[in-house]
């Protein structure tokens, strides 16, 4: 049978990269995104490449919102969901956050607490059906605040903590939660910074570790899988020199 | 976004430029302000053509979405950025290919139709612009052109074979064709002489979609112009599947050392090549990536020339077309330049739409010559000669060095396609054919 898969920030590269693999398996979409004019041509790729139906729907994260209203909304539209991948955020300028308060309880908003709310929503309603999948893009900058990037980072960790804890509460209902920490992707989100070099990945690399993520049950993952072991040696470095460097 | 760009190169290595890098993420953005612009698909195009010095190379990598695909007629429109090789994965399950494909799938449609290619079957089928039925065409001046047949037709001729001058194709239609699986019916034949060859090409005409020959360059005297010449059909059974089991690919990990060593790994590559190709049974059934794309399965390939880099050269011959290729032929085995193996296709009748299109009815061959500065050059210069003489062309998607004269000879139309240049795009391929200075000084 098809998927029926909920997308929120389902114009980012990652999410539409993960959407196009379920589209030629002929899924049902239901796409959240702020930009229709992203959403029209999202939309047009997924009928072409095989989608069975792709709804739309133009929300914008950075403030708040009644996500049981939305989220109520698409479920019976679709009469339940297989799958769910929280994918929106935006990258913190970091230096405008320190003094900028109103943007940076925005940043917030966009990526953790829409995520979070989304997230709360959606596990009640797999809970009640009993099965499906539910996949929140966290980041590794989560894993340890660092000078460059500890506002996103930050909200970041709130994502992976809260994501963990849902895993936990929601175990026996035959949910599967995972947290995704995807390494150096070249998507619209990181245009700033040179891409090239080994450490890089493209969106699909992410999205072929979410599809397997799913078949095989998994909770968590770094994606590309290195960075695992890059971020274990970063979370083992002793905070006395850490503070110290510029990483 | 603006990047450095020092990855973007072209195919041959030979010409190592600095560029400014703009990658559009939808094909609704404007285009960057400032000159000259220039589109790059996958850089598979061997010498300048994709290349714009110190200026801005309009990266189209981003733009991949398909916009409708319409099954029951195999109708496709997509964004300029799109792969052949994605599109073949993505049509082939529903019974439908490409109409024109060249030798690599790594090519974009923008790149496909800037270059207006063509393939093993040009003789029935025309190029890959024959097969578009419109595309939108976004100017500097920020306006979007509807470009077809009725609409904005001259646009349309321009920038079919137009080398990304004319503006960036932000999606295109074409009319793809049926096919019942995956396979193809290949039959091979050895030939001791060029007459046997051209004989083949001849008798198979009507009865074969696909021809092509590969000729030894290194044979001399008698044996001029022998190889292996091989013809084929989409397989007609409905029992087979539609997609290939696609080989795991290897690739050419860093550029090989320049001078004796990379000398003998050229030939040594084509010889491989060469065998594999004998090996082929005379009869048999082969997957279209094999039989279109045998190159795609070494990644990188290019880089066994070193980082000098090296030359392709392809023409194409009209007038006494048998007696020009024999001269070609004689003069590049005499040279003992080339690096063994060149590809001879036969060219149709069909006219493409395109002003600056290449093929035109003859033969075409194309052969590669690693890059040994002067004396390469005063080769290719030579071969220029025998090329005028036969009223043929030769192709800018390949070249790195032709005067501007010889570009002028090779295509009539061009005081026709000049007024449709946008203002704002240039190419150093524009730069260099466009005006007089003399051969070979582009490095
Ligand atoms: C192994 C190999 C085999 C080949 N075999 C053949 C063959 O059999 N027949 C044949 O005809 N060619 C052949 N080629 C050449 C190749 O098909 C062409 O050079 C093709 O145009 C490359 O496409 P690309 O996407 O890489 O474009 P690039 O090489 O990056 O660019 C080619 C031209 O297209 C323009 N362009 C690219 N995108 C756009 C766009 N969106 N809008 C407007 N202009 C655009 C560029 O400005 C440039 O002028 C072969 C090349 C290789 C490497
Ligand atoms: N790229 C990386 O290296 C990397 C690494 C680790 C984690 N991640 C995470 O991966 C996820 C996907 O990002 P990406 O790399 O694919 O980048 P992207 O293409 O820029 O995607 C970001 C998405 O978030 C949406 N978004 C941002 N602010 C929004 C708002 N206020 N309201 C609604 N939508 C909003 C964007 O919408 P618009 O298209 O309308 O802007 C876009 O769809 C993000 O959560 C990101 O933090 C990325």
């Amino acid at each position: 049978m098809s998927k029926k898969i909920f997308i929120s920030g389902a114009t980012s590269a990652i999410a539409h990269a993960f959407a196009r693999r379920y589209a030629v398996q002929g899924a049902h979409f239901c796409l959240l995104g702020r930009n229709p004019e992203k959403l029209a041509i999202v939309k047009d790729d997924l009928l072409a490449r095989g989608a069975s139906s792709v709804e739309t729907v133009v929300i914008d994260f950075s403030s708040r919102h009644d996500y049981t209203a939305t989220v109520n909304q698409a479920w019976q539209q679709a009469s339940g969901f297989d799958i769910a991948l929280l994918a929106q955020g935006v990258l913190t300028d970091e230096k405008r956050s320190h003094t900028d308060l109103a943007y940076l309880q925005e940043s917030f908003q966009v990526n953790a607490l829409s995520v979070i709310q989304l997230a709360t929503v959606l596990g009640e309603k797999f809970a009640e059906q009993g099965k499906g999948s539910l996949l929140l893009i966290s980041s590794p900058a989560g894993d340890r605040g660092r000078e460059k990037n500890y506002v996103y980072g930050s909200a970041k960790a709130a994502v992976s903590v809260f994501c963990d804890g849902l895993r936990n509460r929601l175990n026996k209902t035959g949910v599967q939660v995972v947290t995704v920490k995807p390494g150096f992707i070249r998507t619209p989100m990181t245009t700033g910074f040179d891409q090239s070099g080994p450490l890089w990945a493209d969106a699909d690399v992410v999205a072929s570790d979410l599809e397997n993520a799913i078949i095989k049950g998994k909770s968590s993952l770094y994606t590309p899988w290195f960075w695992r072991y890059i971020m274990l040696v970063i979370r083992h470095i002793p905070e006395f020199i850490f503070k110290k460097l510029s990483i | 976004m603006q990047k450095n760009a020092a990855s973007l190169a072209s195919w041959g290595n030979y010409f190592h430029y600095a560029h400014k890098c703009h990658s559009p993420e939808w094909r609704y953005q404007a285009l960057p302000a400032q000159a000259s612009l220039l589109p790059y698909g996958m850089g598979r195009s061997y010498g300048d053509s994709c290349l714009n010095e110190n200026g801005t190379l309009i990266h189209t990598s981003a733009l991949q979405n398909l916009i409708a695909f319409n099954r029951e007629t195999g109708l496709l429109r997509c964004e300029g950025g799109v792969s052949l090789a994605s599109l073949i994965d993505l049509t082939l399950p529903h019974g439908w290919f490409l109409p024109v494909t060249p030798g690599t799938k790594f090519v974009t449609i923008g790149g496909a139709i800037a270059n207006d290619v063509h393939g093993k079957n040009h003789h029935r089928d025309g190029s890959f612009g024959c097969h578009v039925r419109c595309f939108e065409l976004l100017r500097s001046s920020g306006e979007r052109l509807l470009c077809s047949a009725t609409e904005n037709p001259a646009l349309f001729s321009a920038t079919i074979g137009g080398l990304g001058l004319t503006g960036l194709i932000s999606w295109a239609e074409i009319q793809l064709i049926p096919v019942n699986n995956a396979f193809l019916e290949d039959e091979s034949f050895t030939c001791d002489h060029l007459d046997d060859m051209l004989e083949l090409f001849r008798a198979s005409r009507e009865s074969h979609q696909y021809t092509v020959a590969w000729i030894d360059c290194l044979a001399s005297g008698s044996s001029i112009g022998r190889g292996i010449f091989s013809r084929a059909n989409h397989c007609r059974s409905k029992h087979l599947p539609q997609s290939a089991n696609i080989r795991p690919k290897k690739s050419v990990p860093f550029f090989l050392p320049n001078g004796c060593l990379n000398r003998h790994t050229v030939k040594a590559f084509n010889a491989v090549y060469y065998r594999k190709l004998m090996a082929r049974q005379k009869n048999s059934r082969i997957d279209y990536d094999r039989f279109f794309y045998p190159l795609d399965s070494l990644h990188h390939w290019n880089r066994i020339y070193g980082r000098r880099g090296f030359l392709q050269y392809q023409c194409v011959l009209v007038k006494d077309a048998r007696d020009a290729l024999f001269a070609l032929l004689k003069k590049i085995s005499h040279s003992g330049q080339a690096s063994f193996l060149s590809v001879l296709k036969e060219l149709g009748g069909t006219t493409s739409p395109g002003m600056l299109s290449f093929p035109r009815k003859g033969m075409t061959l194309a052969l590669d010559f690693p890059n040994r500065g002067r004396e390469t050059l005063a080769l290719l210069s030579s071969l220029d000669e025998i090329v005028r003489e036969s009223q043929g062309a030769i192709y800018p998607a390949k070249d790195a060095r032709m005067s501007a004269e010889m570009f002028a000879n090779s295509f009539p139309q061009l005081e026709t396609f000049r007024p449709h240049i946008d203002p704002a795009f240039s190419s150093s391929f524009w730069r260099r054919v466009s005006n007089n200075k003399p051969e070979g000084q582009a490095t």
